[in-house]
């Protein structure tokens, strides 16, 4: 490795360790004390690369890591868990090693099986040393008393036992296996993204029952009434365009000059990737330069097709003020239409959505700004959105399948049921 | 039932401009805030949403961002002799109400005021004697200089990104910037806007005329700036729908775009919206305040006990909490004695309509920013020669051209019928060759006797307490004053080659119904005399230490600029001062 952060880096990764090794009492390496401050700071930092909270902490209301937050999933509902210590409700009663099962191996104490809404396919790839230190630090947390029923299935999903033949198809156990053709940063961002932040949950394309496609990670995917965009490296759908910096901004401030995180990858840089090093952070867009897709090539909407037309028109008049007619907007404040390669993703799912309800980027430390886009749901009418869709998915070199009207007609009655909800 | 709310370090009434920023300085200090804001909440892109934002009748003529004059209002007479009644329709200004306050639907006019207006009374006695002024006339000096103000007016226009010219550089005059500003310490943060067709021409008659012409200083963005909080704005589209409106396009500078970002997230901030302080509690020595009871929508009382207590409403919700709570002398006209409601003043505003061929000129009226404009300082404050004059005060003056809505925008020559199909042709022939500024004349008005604030002894609000009573009139001066600068005016409008200039002088008596501007000043004013002034120079209270006043209510007379900067500096110098000396040593920071 020759590029200027591979030192520093290899030697954050070794005092790391070293730090935790060295301050176990002897005798007892395997097993740190409870007030070990090194192996409790590191779950602490890990807790955000995996976004624990995002999930089990209900943001109306909830106590941290309290559990009782809805998780969507083509299935159903599912309730985060409350991962706090407390015996009767939460996790407080469990041994370390239950707590590992659960968290790779997608097992419950007593056997029976978590639904893979709860990442551990993705946490499998996560060290023991590093799956102890974050019990460590949900050890330190307050505990809080609160009983939370996380199966809410219908037949036959809500059968726990259905998930051993799940498991049995698409669990694939195992810890990163670092790759020796590649940097120590590269394996870092390999096991970050594909570990711990488990990127893949919303990013990677999904079978019909829920598992990663083989042979497509992080090419992107429909979820929770988002599409999760391509993140390799492809210049037509993905990060091509990005440089590495520019996905440090991203995931640390939640913008950078192509773009503002909104919705579930809002809420991800608030609770996640803003807290991770900038270290981890480059380590990680390395390892996402480096991901080749298979993006299908779609030729683009002719601008003289009657959707182009009436597209370009709303788009003038709506859409240029601040998103300015070449489409470029404004950097770090108005997102870039142009430059996004994100814009013409597979499917239209996001930006159906923005146009309709509106979205607000992340507020951060360093970029507090957190603009908006006002709704344009009241205004515009299902064919003027596909038709507006469709131009921006199709100028300044973007080239994607032309919205139909019925596929927003689909997302404003979701997005309806999702208000209602 | 009131309900005791656990005690702030600090609450702060209004959460607008001045309640912004000294809310974010003092969290910054690490104390406990808390902003009661009798308004909504507001964000730039969700409650102006650009998508219908641009709706003259909906925000300029129905009032959308204004206070409902039933949800309170004011009595207005001209004279002390006449029955006031309550105001039922805003018309000479607009109360602001919800979070940003008047900061959301201002223009951006973004001035500072000359050296000299801070001393405005010994300036003026020293070079004209003190006989030239008029009798019943009450200025004072501020007890503020500009020199100690710069820093405060810099840290403003840096947070704003205010666009502008510098005329003077540490003492240096530039071409190009208002060479009568005083000595500023650094160019502007962002470069001035791009100006129409009509304000190069009126600059280039102006430059004719012997006159130094330079752009409106401007809080809408002439491009992308992030400001010293990291906050982000946008660059101007020059749509035209500025004052009355709120910008979603993060263009205008406003409490939103620039500072309530980074406040929210402190945690050691928390705001309260739709609830009306009706009263700041005292202690009782009388001279210590105990913090501030309120009201919610719901009509439920509270009390929020606090150490410290931040007046930052609008200037006359300020005169009033102090008159209802019992805070300072109430001023006596008659007796000459008594401080609060004293010294209340407004502007002397006039315009211009111009009539051009319409075959030579076409000036696309709807390009335009609330700020954007060329302006000359030649007759403001004491930029000229009084002497022959017989007035003192005077103002800028400027092609503004804040917009060409269709509602307002029909200018038509003298003697058009007022309705009707001539009308209609009048309109469409003059639309885009006829200017009337959005600000033209834009003067001082100093502070009288007889102009004053007090309580009606009739008309309560919703909560059975007294309206507060305006008393104010034009006169003699500001009205010479007016006459010359009017002139002036039109004569560059003439030189411009307007076939047709008509003078629309501001007359007597002041009218409440016809808009000036919202630049009421007064009623709460600092100096340094605790017998002629509620203030002292960091805008504390004399009778009650832990009580600060921010706004303009603290001008002792108004100059010929918008206020804003000006009102902003002292909410920055008020607090840098609170911050310094206050918080380690509670009490007096000025002792009579």
């Amino acid at each position: 490795m020759t590029t200027s952060i591979a030192t520093p880096l290899r030697a954050l990764l070794l005092t790391g360790l070293l730090g935790v090794l060295a301050c176990a009492p002897p005798g007892i390496a395997n097993e740190t004390g409870a007030q070990d401050f090194q192996q409790i700071e590191r779950g602490r930092y890990l807790a955000a690369a995996a976004d624990c909270s995002g999930c089990h902490t209900d943001p109306q209301g909830g106590r941290p890591y309290a559990g009782g937050r809805p998780i969507q999933t083509p299935f159903g509902r599912v309730l985060a868990a409350n991962i706090t210590p407390d015996r009767d409700t939460g996790i407080g009663a469990w041994s370390d090693a239950e707590f590992d099962a659960a968290v790779r191996g997608g097992k419950m104490p007593g056997g029976s099986r978590l639904y893979p809404a709860m990442p551990y396919p993705y946490y499998a790839r996560m060290n023991k040393e590093d799956v102890q230190a974050l019990r460590a630090y949900l050890n330190t947390l307050a505990p809080v008393r609160h009983e939370v029923h996380s199966n809410q299935l219908p037949f036959p999903f809500n059968i726990r036992a259905s998930m051993r033949v799940w498991d049995a198809l698409y669990f694939k156990p195992g810890v990163y296996q670092p790759d020796s053709r590649k940097s120590p940063s590269w394996n870092r961002g390999a096991y970050l993204v594909t570990g711990p932040g488990h990127c893949g949950a919303c990013h990677t394309p999904k079978t019909p029952l829920g598992a990663d496609v083989i042979g497509r990670p992080l090419q992107g995917y429909s979820i929770q009434g988002w599409f999760a965009p391509d993140i390799t490296n492809d210049s037509r759908r993905g990060l091509g365009d990005w440089s590495p910096q520019d996905i440090v901004e991203y995931l640390k401030n939640g913008h950078n000059r192509f773009a503002g995180a909104a919705g579930p990858m809002g809420d991800e840089v608030a609770n996640g990737s803003s807290h991770l090093s900038d270290a981890d952070l480059l380590a990680m867009a390395e390892y996402l330069k480096d991901q080749r897709s298979q993006a299908s090539q779609v030729p683009s909407v002719s601008v003289r097709d009657p959707a182009m037309v009436a597209g370009g028109a709303i788009y003038q008049d709506l859409c240029s003020a601040c998103h300015r007619g070449d489409g470029r907007g404004i950097p770090y404040l108005i997102p870039d239409l142009a430059g996004s390669a994100s814009v013409a993703s597979d499917q239209p799912t996001s930006i159906i959505r923005v146009v309709l309800n509106g979205a607000k980027t992340v507020a951060t430390q360093d970029e507090p700004t957190g603009p908006a886009m006002p709704s344009f749901k009241w205004q515009l009418s299902d064919a003027q959105v596909a038709a507006v869709t469709t131009y921006v998915r199709n100028s300044w070199g973007h080239a994607a399948q032309p919205t139909t009207a019925r596929a927003v007609r689909k997302a404003r009655k979701q997005l309806d049921v999702s208000v209602r909800q | 039932m009131t309900e005791r709310l656990p005690a702030k370090d600090v609450v702060i009434v209004g959460l607008g401009w001045t309640g912004s920023i000294v809310a974010n300085e003092l969290a910054d200090a690490g104390l406990q805030v808390m902003a009661i804001e009798r308004g909504p909440w507001r964000d730039a892109a969700m409650s102006y949403a650009p998508n219908y934002a641009q709706d003259e009748l909906r925000y300029r003529i129905r009032h959308e961002l204004f206070l409902r004059p039933d949800q309170t209002t004011f009595t207005f007479r001209n004279k002390m002799s006449q029955t006031a009644l309550p105001i039922r329709n805003w018309g000479a200004f607009m109360p602001p109400n919800g979070v940003g306050g008047g900061g959301v639907h201002w223009n951006g006019e973004t001035w500072r005021f000359l050296p000299s207006d801070f001393v405005a009374a010994s300036h003026l006695k020293q070079r004209y004697g003190a006989h030239f002024l008029p009798a019943d006339m009450t200025i004072q000096d501020w007890g503020v200089t500009y020199e100690e103000l710069e820093p405060h007016y810099d840290q403003f226009e840096y947070l704003c990104g205010t666009s502008g010219t510098a005329g003077n550089l540490k003492g240096e005059i530039r071409e190009g910037g208002n060479p009568f500003e005083g000595p500023r310490s650094r160019e502007y943060p962002n470069p001035a806007q791009e100006q129409p067709f009509s304000h190069t021409l009126f600059a280039k008659a102006a430059r004719e005329l012997g006159y130094k012409p330079f752009p409106q200083p401007s809080g809408n963005m002439s491009r992308a700036y992030r400001n010293p909080l990291g906050v982000r704005l946008g660059p101007c589209t020059y749509c035209g729908f500025c004052e009355w409106f709120g910008c979603a396009n993060y263009s205008k500078s406003s409490p939103q775009t620039t500072v309530l970002p980074v406040l929210v997230r402190k945690s050691n901030f928390q705001a309260r919206d739709n609830c009306e302080v009706t009263r700041i509690n005292l202690d009782s020595s009388g001279k210590h305040a105990a913090g501030v009871t309120f009201v919610d929508s719901a009509g439920k009382e509270f009390e929020q006990p606090a150490e410290l207590v931040i007046l930052a409403a609008y200037t006359i919700f300020n005169v009033q909490l102090l008159m209802l709570s019992g805070i300072g002398q109430r001023y006596d006209p008659v007796a000459n004695r008594g401080v609060i409601g004293r010294n209340f003043t407004h502007q002397t505003i006039s315009d211009v309509g111009s009539f051009f061929d319409s075959a030579r000129f076409v000036f696309n009226p709807f390009i335009a920013s609330g700020a954007i404009g060329m302006c000359i300082d030649e007759f403001n404050g004491d930029n000229f020669d009084h002497g022959p004059h017989g007035f003192v005060g005077g103002g800028y003056m400027g092609q503004v051209q804040t917009n060409g809505r269709p509602i307002e925008s029909t200018p038509v020559p003298p003697g058009t019928p007022s309705w009707g199909a001539q009308w209609k042709q009048a309109v469409r022939e003059n639309y885009q060759s006829a200017l009337k500024p959005g600000t033209g004349v834009h003067g001082s008005m100093y502070s009288y006797r007889d102009v004053y604030l007090d309580l009606d002894p009739t008309y309560c609000d919703r909560f059975q307490r007294p309206l507060v009573r305006i008393t104010m009139d034009f006169h003699a001066n500001e009205l010479k004053q007016n006459v010359f600068l009017t002139d002036r005016f039109a004569e560059i409008f003439h030189a411009m080659g307007a076939r047709q200039v008509v003078k629309e002088y501001r007359k007597a008596p002041y009218d409440i119904t016809a808009y000036q501007t919202t630049h009421l000043c007064g009623g709460a004013i600092m100096g340094t005399d605790p017998s002629t002034s509620a203030l002292n120079r960091y805008l504390q209270s004399w009778d009650v230490p832990n009580l600060f006043v921010m706004g303009a209510s603290a001008f002792p007379q108004n100059a010929g600029y918008n206020p804003t900067g000006t009102v902003a500096a002292l909410a920055y110098w008020s607090v840098a001062q609170i911050r310094s000396q206050y918080l380690k040593h509670p009490g007096p920071l000025v002792h009579a």
